[in-house]
């Protein structure tokens, strides 16, 4: 499909997933991806510390907008800004755009938000969702991507609204949660991108968060990213002898050893490519959403070389979906 | 850097021999739940009355581990070793709700406090609850049950080792001064201050709404004289951890950002007295092209892979190209992973450090625990 169209079906999207699977490198993936197709792109980090200014080469972010990946460029490439935001600073925020600044700064410094959230639980993801509410609802950028905090807080997180309403049901919170929770049930405002890697039990935890998050939040999901799948590669055989052939046919004579190192490093990509299909087949099975799967990365860290590749990689996934993923 | 073969003598295996707790901790993904159930069995084929108490494990784990509901009794698992091993699940709420029954005055204030909705919320809602929790079930397993060897699962967050500081926390939460003064209305000097609080209280009052505030006050005024018995067992708990019979094991994967964290918790310990006393790094990429390094990353240097690389580049488009691209990508990995390791097994120094290769399948069953075991304890062949 239009990489435009696959974009503009929502202005928020939330990328959730366990640790360990790249969501943070699937929320900036997504964001740049978005950017090389023209959306301006806001990522809003709410966990602090994650990593995401690293993947742009950038350092530590803060409260205030920055631009992580600047547009421009032969493609027309739109800005990559991100922030982060904390519930302490959305509180005070949030009373302050109501009458409230003169006792907001004690409640936060005194710690006294600890005990109103723990009071009414959900506050202060409910400030959070909030804050990004209104961001999306004066359109601060083409696409707001969310990285969601990691793992079954995302279903807490989202639960929040719904959560909050049972508890505190008079008053601007209750109104907050309120809005909150309509922004989340509507399916042309938000969705939620999973993340999972092609193995035995992120994949189980994907298909359990999605039904969750349908079930429990009433939210709508969006393709699910199957993050380090091996690429093909032509070639590749495990068996010294067959190495050898290889060689002498490409007339190059291998050096002591080298044809043993070369096949067995075929044979272990070979025995995780076959384990990875059977994930991602056992993936399409339980769970009937698009996947959009990128390449394992031969490294151990993502920098802004590996995320255009990544990006690009992207653009290609949303290319071949057949249709719209709502 | 130190290398397996240096302390294959010792190495974890002598933890599991000598401590009688082990306490798992890293980042999230990185196998820790596997990795301290890898250590309890170690204990039971030692010999060792063990039992782990594990947070959130995958479901087939946890079905291994005979862990099907919620229970926070330890549960044995039969098998054929000397010793025995057990496990449990962490239930934060029933661990929390023994902790105030234990201190209350008498079991008509436990029952008000437990009946309190936001008593309730808190081992849902408050941070760090759950990390507290997990150290205090470790207490009492250590404290009150017969068993050799405790082996505890962190949660898999930032905050991991937040229970450091659990004693400091929990008195700021429960000594909060507002609510102090609101519980002692008017005397003396906090009168003028007294005023504040109410201010501040109709401020929350108007956000959140007046049930919320009534519920919390509630919950102040039941716990009132119970502070001090939670503080002083906070205390004892920070005293086991930083014991010699307690030994903290990272885990981490080779990947640089959970390298950062483990450096992260390493400091963390550190400030608190307490030593790394083990390195345990799984999903490790092998080095190929050096002969066996099942026993750790390879020392592939830089310029191995950049050489594989041109080669594989100038081979592009011939029968072999593909075969040279594909070492070129994993030596560049494992050349990687190597440089990041030493650095963490520096940081960690003398502890010992063993790496656990990829493996071919998720482990949730015993024959998979046994398989990790393997490189954990140096029995790979």
């Amino acid at each position: 499909m239009d990489t435009e169209q696959f974009f503009a079906a929502s202005r928020l999207v939330i990328v959730a997933g366990k640790g360990g699977v790249g969501k943070t490198t699937v929320s900036a993936t997504l964001a740049r991806a978005a950017a090389l197709a023209g959306l301006s792109t806001l990522i809003v980090e709410v966990e602090g510390k994650s990593g995401l200014a690293a993947v742009f080469g950038q350092g530590e972010l803060g409260y205030d907008e920055v631009v992580l990946a600047a547009g421009g460029g032969p493609d027309g490439a739109a800005d990559v800004r991100a922030r982060t935001l904390t519930a302490d600073a959305a509180l005070l925020e949030y009373l302050r755009d109501h009458g409230l600044s003169r006792v907001s700064k004690r409640l936060v410094s005194s710690g006294a938000l600890d005990v109103v959230a723990t009071a009414a639980p959900g506050i202060k993801d409910i400030l959070l969702l909030g804050k990004v509410k209104q961001l999306v609802r004066e359109e601060v950028a083409d696409l707001i991507v969310l990285d969601a905090p990691a793992a079954g807080h995302a279903i807490t997180f989202l639960q929040s609204a719904r959560t909050l309403l049972d508890t505190v049901n008079v008053g601007p919170i209750n109104a907050q949660a309120r809005d909150v929770l309509s922004l989340l049930e509507d399916h042309r405002m938000c969705q939620v991108v999973l993340v999972t890697i092609p193995e035995e039990t992120p994949v189980n935890e994907a298909v359990e968060t999605a039904f969750s998050l349908e079930d429990r939040v009433g939210i709508g999901l969006g393709p699910i990213v199957v993050n380090g799948v091996y690429p093909a590669l032509d070639g590749l055989v495990a068996d010294p002898a067959a190495v050898e052939a290889a060689a002498a046919s490409a007339d190059v004579s291998l050096r002591a050893g080298e044809a043993q190192a070369l096949a067995d490093a075929a044979a272990f990509r070979l025995d995780r490519a076959a384990l990875q299909a059977e994930q991602v087949g056992r993936l399409e099975e339980r769970l009937p959403l698009p996947q959009l799967r990128l390449p394992f990365v031969f490294t151990t860290e993502i920098g802004p070389h590996e995320l255009d590749e990544l990006a690009h990689a992207m653009l290609a996934e949303i290319g071949d979906l057949a249709e719209l993923p709502l | 850097m130190t290398t397996p073969a240096d302390v294959a003598a010792g190495g974890i295996g002598d933890l599991v021999r000598h401590r009688s707790i082990i306490v798992c901790c890293g980042s999230g993904g990185v196998g820790k739940t596997t990795t301290a159930a890898v250590v309890a069995l170690e204990g039971a084929r030692l010999g060792r009355k063990t039992v782990v108490v594990t947070i959130d494990p995958a479901k087939r784990l946890a079905d291994a581990l005979g862990l099907q509901g919620l229970t926070d009794t330890p549960s044995r698992i039969d098998g054929d070793w000397p010793g025995e091993l057990w496990a449990t699940m962490l239930d934060t709420k029933s661990t929390f709700d023994a902790l105030v029954m234990k201190h209350a005055g008498d079991p008509e204030q436990g029952e008000r406090i437990l009946g309190n909705r936001f008593y309730r919320n808190i081992s849902g809602a408050l941070s760090g609850t759950q990390e507290y929790m997990a150290m205090e079930k470790l207490y009492e397993l250590h404290d009150e049950t017969d068993f050799d060897l405790v082996v505890v699962d962190t949660p898999p967050t930032r905050h991991a080792l937040d229970f450091l500081d659990a004693p400091r926390r929990l008195s700021r939460f429960l000594d909060h001064r507002l609510f102090r003064l609101l519980i002692a209305p008017g005397r003396g000097l906090a009168k003028a201050v007294n005023v504040a609080a109410q201010t501040f209280l109709r401020t929350v009052s108007r956000v959140v709404g007046g049930e919320v505030v009534e519920d919390a006050v509630a919950f102040f005024q039941a716990f009132e004289g119970m502070e001090e018995g939670f503080r002083q067992r906070a205390a004892r708990v920070n005293e086991l951890l930083a014991a010699d019979g307690t030994g903290f094991v990272l885990v981490a994967s080779p990947r640089r950002d959970t390298v950062d964290e483990a450096h992260y918790f390493a400091d963390r310990l550190h400030e608190a007295d307490i030593s790394v006393q083990g390195l345990i790094v799984n999903r490790v990429h092998p080095a190929f092209g050096l002969g066996d390094r099942a026993d750790g990353p390879g020392a592939i240097t830089a310029a191995t892979a950049a050489g594989t690389a041109r080669r594989a580049e100038s081979l592009a488009d011939t029968p072999i190209g593909g075969l040279y691209r594909n070492l070129a990508d994993f030596q560049a990995v494992a050349g990687r992973e190597h440089a990041h390791l030493a650095g963490l097994a520096d940081t960690v120094a003398p502890a010992p450090v063993v790496w656990v290769p990829f493996l071919s399948s998720d482990v949730h069953d015993l024959t998979g625990l046994d398989e990790i075991a393997a490189h954990v304890f140096l029995r790979a062949g």
